[in-house]
């Protein structure tokens, strides 16, 4: 006797472990197998951009940290290149330096829980994840001897940071340095050597590389499809220009090649705070600027960073006031959201999870 | 290397090669394009060989009460260099701009984004609905006219 099956429709999340934040998926199962899936979000919608224009140009800055809060180096650095190009700031050097320092320990400190989800969400749970906060602790140490702050740092202000770092940043820093090589090989063996996840991650959730383009997608997922594209090299800012550091590409674009390039621009991140350390002068931390910035009217810019998502931008128009007329935030996690559907469709509810953990997003940055 | 930004006036040789009369206005530095002709002109600059703008990086809608600006930034990985197009919508209703979906998938979320918050259409959308904010809610929160329920 034949067995009549038929579609069926589940709610996941908004409260799910597996989605990272509060983010629902309405997902349509035939048996085991995802046939459709809709995204539903703004659970985490604060009106960022609306409370932008009510705030002056300086204040907005503590904003940014809650938009990825995982990774609020970036989202400082994003927003102060937008407002100095708009008014045509030139940040001292000392200052840009300790910038992409700050930028890439966050990178490694982003990474690294992108990284630590993957093995939680495979079934790993607890331990893996927490050998990788371990090492993000560290970087939050870092930071804390920085600005005094762990995850909203507000440490970046428009036209340099806001303190040089203290003394004893330094060893701190340096020994930090000495012993993340091997930590991250020894995260590397977790992953690669580890026949049960590897069985979980090769292969599964592939994203050709013209469907993340037509989809606007960047960051590590685009890259872990094969197109070498990273803001820091096509469009530097700040130092980057002066610096050496590869830019990992993947081939297959499968789960695997993403941790894979995630592993790999870690190794970069450390390469490129070696150099600054070496190569930092000193000087100004800070451009000379008044207490209330007021931009031209009518000026328009755009900063853009290579954030650990992907392209992290801030469009800001001026009416010449003490606040932006507009303040657009181009993030990434909503846009390298758009490939949704190719990312899951086809596959089964265990892969599921794993495949969006494998896109990272964040949902502060993808609500706003 | 640096993402070089095409200039205003080549960009609009090149548009008007093929669709004359699409330009509105264009000064040293902007661009704007006639509302109806914004996806014709994007399906162009996307294909165009020498132009060949086939990633869009973001869609921006600035509210200048008298009208609503349309802004379109888009890459060309080949090339690496970008572009700004500029669209000028007036009216305070619920005005209608093509939708660019079918360019790039890309501009789904930004669109309905867009029109969550700023309250303006695109024609062609599948799927124009609220994204953020609930299907209900009273008006569009980043126009400069809407109300807030409490001070702040």
């Amino acid at each position: 006797m034949p067995i009549r099956t038929e579609p069926i429709t589940i709610n996941i999340g908004p409260q799910h472990p597996s989605t990272h934040g509060v983010f629902r998926l309405r997902v349509t199962f035939d048996g085991e197998m995802i046939v459709d899936v809709e995204p539903v979000f703004g659970y985490l919608h604060r009106g960022t951009e609306k409370l932008a224009e009510e705030r002056n140009y300086t204040q907005i800055v503590t904003l940014t940290d809650r938009l990825d809060y995982v990774a609020s180096m970036t989202n400082n650095q994003a927003y102060c290149l937008g407002v100095e190009r708009l008014m045509g700031i030139e940040v001292p050097v000392r200052g840009q330096y300790l910038r992409v320092m700050a930028a890439e320990l966050q990178r490694i400190a982003s990474h690294l829980v992108a990284t630590g989800f993957l093995l939680q969400d495979l079934g790993a749970l607890g331990t893996p994840l927490m050998y990788c906060f371990r090492e993000r602790e560290r970087i939050l140490d870092l930071f804390e001897m920085l600005c005094g702050a762990r995850i909203t740092v507000s440490y970046m202000r428009p036209g340099g940071v806001y303190y040089d770092a203290p003394e004893d940043f330094w060893p701190a820093l340096s020994r930090f340095l000495d012993y993340m090589p091997s930590y991250l090989d020894e995260l590397e063996q977790l992953l690669a050597e580890n026949e049960i996840i590897l069985v979980r991650v090769r292969g599964v959730g592939i994203l050709p590389i013209d469907r993340l383009i037509a989809c606007s997608a960047s960051g590590p997922i685009l890259r872990a499809s094969g197109l070498a594209w990273d803001w820091r090299k096509a469009d530097p800012y700040d130092v980057y220009d002066g610096l050496e550091f590869d830019v990992p590409v993947g081939t297959n674009g499968d789960n695997l090649d993403r941790f894979w390039v995630r592993m790999q621009e870690m190794r970069q991140s450390l390469r490129i705070v070696r150099q600054c350390v070496e190569q930092i002068p000193g000087g100004p931390v800070r451009a000379e600027l008044p207490l209330v910035l007021r931009p031209p009217k009518g000026a328009e810019a755009y900063g853009r960073v290579e954030s650990p998502k992907g392209e992290l931008g801030f469009y800001l128009v001026s009416d010449g006031g003490i606040s932006p007329y507009r303040c657009k935030i181009r993030s990434p996690s909503l846009l390298n959201l758009t490939i949704i559907k190719d990312l899951l469709i086809g596959w089964k509810l265990a892969d599921m999870i794993v495949n969006l953990g494998s896109i990272d997003i964040n949902m502060g940055e993808v609500d706003r | 290397m640096m993402t070089s930004f095409l200039d205003a006036g080549e960009l609009a040789r090149h548009i008007q090669a093929a669709y004359p009369e699409s330009v509105e206005e264009q000064t040293e530095s902007h661009l704007w394009i006639k509302p109806p002709h914004i996806a014709d002109v994007c399906r162009y600059l996307k294909e165009d060989p020498e132009l060949k703008l086939e990633y869009l990086n973001s869609i921006s809608a600035v509210d200048y009460i008298d009208h609503f600006e349309i802004i379109y930034l888009m890459t060309s990985f080949e090339h690496n260099h970008s572009v700004f197009l500029r669209a000028r919508v007036p009216g305070r209703g619920e005005p209608e701009v093509p939708s660019v979906i079918d360019i790039w998938p890309g501009a789904d979320y930004q669109e309905r984004e867009i029109w969550d918050l700023m309250g303006v259409r695109f024609d062609g959308h599948p799927n124009m609905k609220r994204i953020l904010l609930w299907e209900g809610f009273p008006g569009h929160p980043l126009r400069k006219d809407f109300q807030d329920a409490v001070e702040y």
